[in-house]
């Protein structure tokens, strides 16, 4: 699998949130899920993008730890290498 | 005595455009929405109307329902906030099969892309209930929410469910209606290998020509109140929802008892709900699908209710002549065409009505539009019928607006 930098997952994840409501001028690395109303369903949808692109398997469990955008960017990474 | 339930609200998408005045001033104009063997929203843009999460979220049906929804809520004078106590409106949003455009899509997913990929929102969008969950939602009502699901019988169903709600003290007010969105490839092969679909595309209800029905789209949402309440508020009342009455055939799993004595007894029952006598129903919004069974049953069952003589004197037309068969959301759709027929006292006629069957012989208003003379001093009153695969009847009886 080639290398993932942070800055590509970050853009993806940006990208992949702004398509669930979010104005993408509002989705930095440090806001929170739930300040961008990003629920649950939302999430499970982005770990199918994360899963496809990445192959990287986000489970529910592990969805529950994430706050930010910049934690859920830190895990695919870490998970990608 | 009963409580009495005005209607305050009325919305709609369907065929003939977005909006419950479009959809009976365009048809009192001899319009139709049909074209290419359907009755599509084709002008609705649900961004027009809804944010990205709301599209994203829902499925076409919920989609309809919610801009209905917003459009009664708005003319009820809810705009600020619902005037009575949220636990006490209810929300009941009918829907023939619910978010079948979903589960197709869902189906190619699954099997070209495995189950991992499904959407977490397949069964949130496809599910029946999903637009009574979205308009409680978005409107804060915390009343009794549910589906009702009663294949061509819904919309109706739901209006007499909210209706009982009120009157028994259940609710003080209600929005309530019903949304289909079934114009996909597996719908059209289903129905159209039952033969119920018009070949030649042609909704002509009650003419000897008639063969089958063109399936349509859309929805119909009105807010109900109780009557005292809704006078206190000072609301502006559009009409009253008077009587319902509902009946089964348990005869056939798609055709309607030929004798009509089962949808009789429904009409019956919502007149004797709403205390009123066959003279005094001045105008019948038909179930009329432009099917030989149906058309000809109703026929016979508004004679057995209303006896043969009162009934060739009441003009009936059929809203499926301009915008097609709306299934689960016909029943609500063709109550808010009733309201504002009753409220502007202008029949629109059977489009497409031009050679009479013998067997079929009620005045169903060809040709153009004519006004509606009530029976008596009081406002005029209607019934207004609905009739589903699986044999369900019913009838509601609608009032126009104090006079």
């Amino acid at each position: 699998m080639p290398a993932v930098t942070v800055e590509q997952v970050e853009a993806r994840v940006i990208e992949t949130l702004a398509s669930f409501g979010p104005d993408a001028d509002q989705i930095t690395r440090s806001s929170t899920f739930e300040e961008l109303d990003i629920d649950s369903l939302d999430l499970v949808e982005l770990a199918q993008v994360v899963e496809d692109e990445y192959g990287v398997v986000l489970k529910g469990e592990d969805m529950k730890e994430l706050r930010t955008v910049g934690d859920a960017t830190d895990m695919i990474v870490s998970r990608a290498e | 005595m009963k409580r009495r339930v005005v209607v305050t609200g009325l919305g709609a998408v369907t065929p003939l455009g977005v909006g419950a005045a479009p959809l009976h001033e365009r048809w009192a104009e001899g319009k139709s929405g049909i074209a290419d063997r359907a009755g599509a929203c084709r002008d609705f843009d649900p961004g027009e109307f809804l944010s990205v999460k709301e599209v994203r979220r829902l499925d076409r049906f919920a989609q309809f329902a919610l801009v209905a929804a917003g459009e009664a809520i708005a003319q009820a004078g809810w705009g600020e906030g619902p005037p009575y106590d949220s636990m006490r409106i209810g929300c009941v949003i009918a829907t023939g099969i619910g978010g079948q455009a979903t589960v197709e899509a869902q189906l190619d997913v699954l099997r070209e892309r495995g189950p991992r990929m499904v959407s977490p929102l397949g069964i949130p969008q496809y599910m029946p209930n999903a637009a009574a969950a979205a308009v409680s939602m978005k409107y804060h009502l915390q009343g009794q929410t549910f589906g009702v699901v009663s294949a061509c019988s819904g919309g109706a169903h739901a209006l007499g469910c909210a209706l009982r709600m009120i009157q028994y003290g259940d609710a003080d007010a209600a929005v309530v209606g019903g949304s289909e969105a079934t114009l996909t490839p597996f719908a059209f092969a289903c129905f159209d290998r039952m033969e119920a679909l018009s070949p030649t595309g042609i909704s002509r209800p009650f003419d000897l020509r008639r063969d089958g029905f063109v399936m349509g789209e859309g929805s119909g949402v009105l807010v109900l109140e109780e009557a005292s309440a809704a006078q206190a508020r000072g609301a502006t009342i559009l009409g009253e929802l008077a009587g319902y009455g509902s009946t089964a055939d348990a005869y056939h799993l798609t055709a309607p008892a030929p004798d009509g004595r089962p949808a009789a007894r429904a009409i019956e029952l919502a007149l004797n709900d709403a205390g009123l006598t066959p003279e005094g129903v001045d105008y019948v919004n038909a179930h009329g699908t432009s099917t030989q069974l149906n058309d000809a049953a109703e026929t016979r069952a508004l004679k057995v209710a209303l006896g043969e003589e009162r009934a060739r004197r009441i003009p009936v037309s059929s809203t499926k002549s301009a915008i097609g068969h709306l299934l689960g959301a016909a029943g609500a759709v063709e109550a808010v065409a009733t309201i504002e027929t009753l409220r502007t006292r202008v029949i629109p006629p059977t489009l497409g009505y031009e050679v009479p069957d013998p067997e079929l012989d009620l005045d169903y208003v060809p040709g153009e539009a004519r006004p509606l003379l009530p029976s008596n001093g009081g406002p005029p009153a209607a019934i207004s019928n609905s009739f589903a695969f699986g044999g369900h009847n019913v009838t509601l009886v609608i009032k126009g607006p104090p006079v």
